[in-house]
């Protein structure tokens, strides 16, 4: 048995063709359970982001719900007008017209953060550069040759890249590095939230569960140690 | 109340089989940690069919509706997320525990006369279970779901002459489609199940017939009369077995093993849990994150690898340059597997009497097994596949040594009586 496990340790070494050339990414480091968090990066997403990416599979009361905003409030504030709360958050821009526009219609972002990683959404907004090659007259870091502009640019200002390839400052945009890296961490929080609406949920239940199974172990290793008494 | 026993008794024996199978079932006293996997696997074969029921309740299966449902019940149905995350974590919990079993098997040799049948019928349910695998992994319909099916699907179009049209009457259409969907879910909800569950009865009473081995591979029943009183086992078991055999080193499955089974149920309760609750994606190996895109026939993922669990099966289809013969390898290597009683041909069952070189033998095999497994995972490359390659040859090379030296191979004596 232990010569088993002392050759299954040989495999170790295997493991090591396994890391490819991956990106390096910036942690984001953003805080599910922090509601004003998220609650900015809702507002942030529903003016920069909305009007082209959809959340098809999130519903607005939902999310007023989960986020802590009265549902009333919501209706008014947060939502267009004529939709319903229970409405998914949708925009109206035709995928044809998007696809014409863009190269290609603008992804659904619901389940964004667990199809990449908040990590990546977080580098994503915060690595785009001045290209005039590209239709924008920007390209992006991590995902070259990308075919959205760069929406939050008045917010960043343009960030250039040096001879190495290495991003510089960003200049020309209304917040400083500080707040817009906290901006894009808001962000970034709220489609973490929108991937998997139940993450904190969950997380909590699983306490509370193997809690349980360790309480009703210790009974179960007693019973059969009291039913093994007549074996040994 | 007991006149209702004894009526019901009369005219279905309830209670005599509950004897026979569970009471007064002799199960030797010896029993390690490398026995509880087939209770484990019970256990999540009915979570995935409760689960099953209740996620089929609000599946819909088509190409239009699958993907938006899925995320339907992960946000709507009140647990919907739980009995998804319960679905998805005990499939790659079965394969962990199928694995861990069969390797018990093999290590004390439990496929050697006179278990052969009960061997084959559980390599019947292990196929039947990948195959059950494969076809839910598409029911999700995400791009992984999608891309991992079309290439499996096409291995078949490497069989010369009706390779393509074969795989157009796996499909039900030109490509992987809604018709694939719908026959998949058919395939996933009712037939193969159904088959599982039969397969997994006959298992039982297979094992029941011939008894359990141990880790040992000593038996526990002996000629009818060979035993002094005082050596037989002191407990009552049914007389289908002492009529025949005097039985020593047992002890009846319920309540001995059942107490025993169920420490072992908890403890994988818990790591079953810690898994759900706080890693349900399983570091991207049980849920995959292009999964989380819809099925798009366009778009392919970065890098297709099918699940883990099919993993060293995978890799010795794609280490074989030739399509058509790395598909026979691929099918070869799980045939090998059924054929194993066949290839041992010694009579000394537990690895703890057999020569060294069987140790050997065996400690390779597991070695060059989870190698392909996690080969299988990985993107192809100059060095994977010629790891690859040798361990392609050590899992093969298990079988053709083992049919090589198992015959006149020295063994040390087997204890007349189980130790331990």
């Amino acid at each position: 048995m232990k010569k088993l496990i002392l050759a299954l340790l040989a495999l170790a070494p295997m493991l090591a063709i396994a890391a490819g050339s991956s990106l390096h990414l910036d942690k984001a480091e953003n805080d599910l359970s922090d509601k004003e968090s998220l609650k900015r990066g809702f507002e942030s997403y529903l003016n920069y982001c909305l009007g082209c990416h959809q959340l098809q599979y999130q519903r607005y009361n939902r999310t007023f719900k989960d986020l802590g905003i009265e549902e009333a409030e919501g209706v008014k504030n947060w939502m267009p007008t004529g939709e319903k709360s229970g409405d998914h958050i949708l925009n109206t821009m035709p995928a044809k017209d998007a696809a014409a526009w863009f190269g290609s219609t603008p992804p659904d972002l619901t389940l964004e953060a667990r199809f990449r990683s908040p990590d990546y959404i977080y580098t994503y907004l915060r690595s785009f550069y001045a290209d005039e090659n590209r239709p924008f007259g920007v390209n992006n870091k991590v995902f070259p040759d990308v075919g959205m502009p760069h929406v939050l640019q008045g917010l960043q200002g343009v960030r250039t890249v040096n001879e190495h390839g290495e991003l510089g400052e960003a200049k020309g945009g209304s917040m400083t590095e500080e707040e817009y890296d906290a901006f894009v961490r808001d962000l970034t929080n709220f489609l973490e939230y929108t991937a998997e609406p139940n993450k904190l949920e969950r997380k909590s239940l699983g306490y509370w569960v193997i809690g349980f199974l360790f309480i009703f172990l210790i009974f179960a290793y007693l019973l059969k140690k009291e039913y093994w008494r007549d074996v040994h | 109340m007991n006149s209702f026993m004894a009526w019901i008794e009369k005219r279905l024996p309830f209670m005599d089989a509950m004897n026979k199978h569970a009471i007064q079932y002799p199960a030797p006293k010896n029993f390690n940690f490398w026995y509880v996997f087939g209770i484990l696997a019970t256990v999540v074969l009915v979570n995935q069919i409760l689960t099953g029921v209740w996620l089929t309740m609000n599946y819909e299966p088509s190409g239009d509706g699958a993907f938006a449902s899925v995320e339907y019940i992960m946000r709507d149905v009140d647990y919907g997320w739980l009995l998804r995350y319960m679905h998805s974590t005990g499939a790659s919990a079965f394969f962990i525990v199928i694995y861990l079993h069969m390797f018990r098997g093999v290590m004390y040799g439990s496929y050697q006369k006179p278990r052969e049948l009960l061997w084959i019928f559980g390599m019947l349910i292990y196929l039947v279970l990948m195959a059950e695998a494969f076809m839910g992994y598409l029911l999700p319909w995400g791009n992984m779901s999608y891309w991992g099916a079309q290439v499996i699907i096409s291995l078949f179009g490497a069989i010369p002459g009706i390779g393509e049209d074969l795989t157009i009457w796996i499909k039900g259409d030109y490509v992987i489609s809604g018709a694939t969907l719908n026959r998949f879910f058919a395939l996933h909800v009712i037939a193969l199940p159904l088959v599982l569950v039969i397969l997994v009865f006959l298992h039982i009473l297979a094992l029941h017939e011939v008894g359990s081995n141990n880790p040992d591979g000593s038996d526990i029943k002996k000629p009818k009369g060979s035993m002094k009183p005082e050596e037989l086992s002191k407990f009552t078991f049914h007389e289908q077995y002492t009529k025949k055999y005097d039985i020593v080193d047992a002890i009846p499955f319920h309540p001995y093993y059942t107490v025993k089974d169920l420490v072992a149920v908890v403890i994988f309760l818990i790591l079953f849990s810690w898994v759900m609750f706080f890693f349900p994606e399983g570091g991207g190996y049980f849920l995959e994150p292009p999964n989380f895109t819809p099925a798009n026939g366009l778009k392919t993922p970065e890098h297709i690898a099918p699940v883990w669990y099919f993993g060293p099966f995978y890799t010795v289809l794609r280490v074989i340059p030739d399509k058509l013969l790395g598909m026979i390898a691929m099918f070869a290597a799980i045939g090998m597997l059924f054929a194993l009683p066949w290839f041992d041909r010694g009579v000394v069952r537990s690895f703890r009497y057999r020569s060294k070189l069987h140790l050997l033998n065996l400690t390779q095999f597991a070695i060059c097994f989870v190698a392909l497994g996690v080969l299988g995972t990985m993107p192809a490359s100059d060095l994977a596949n010629l790891i690859g390659r040798l361990a392609t040859l050590g899992y093969f090379g298990f079988f053709v040594f083992l049919w090589f030296y198992s015959k006149g191979e020295k063994t040390k004596p087997v204890p007349e009586r189980v130790t331990g």
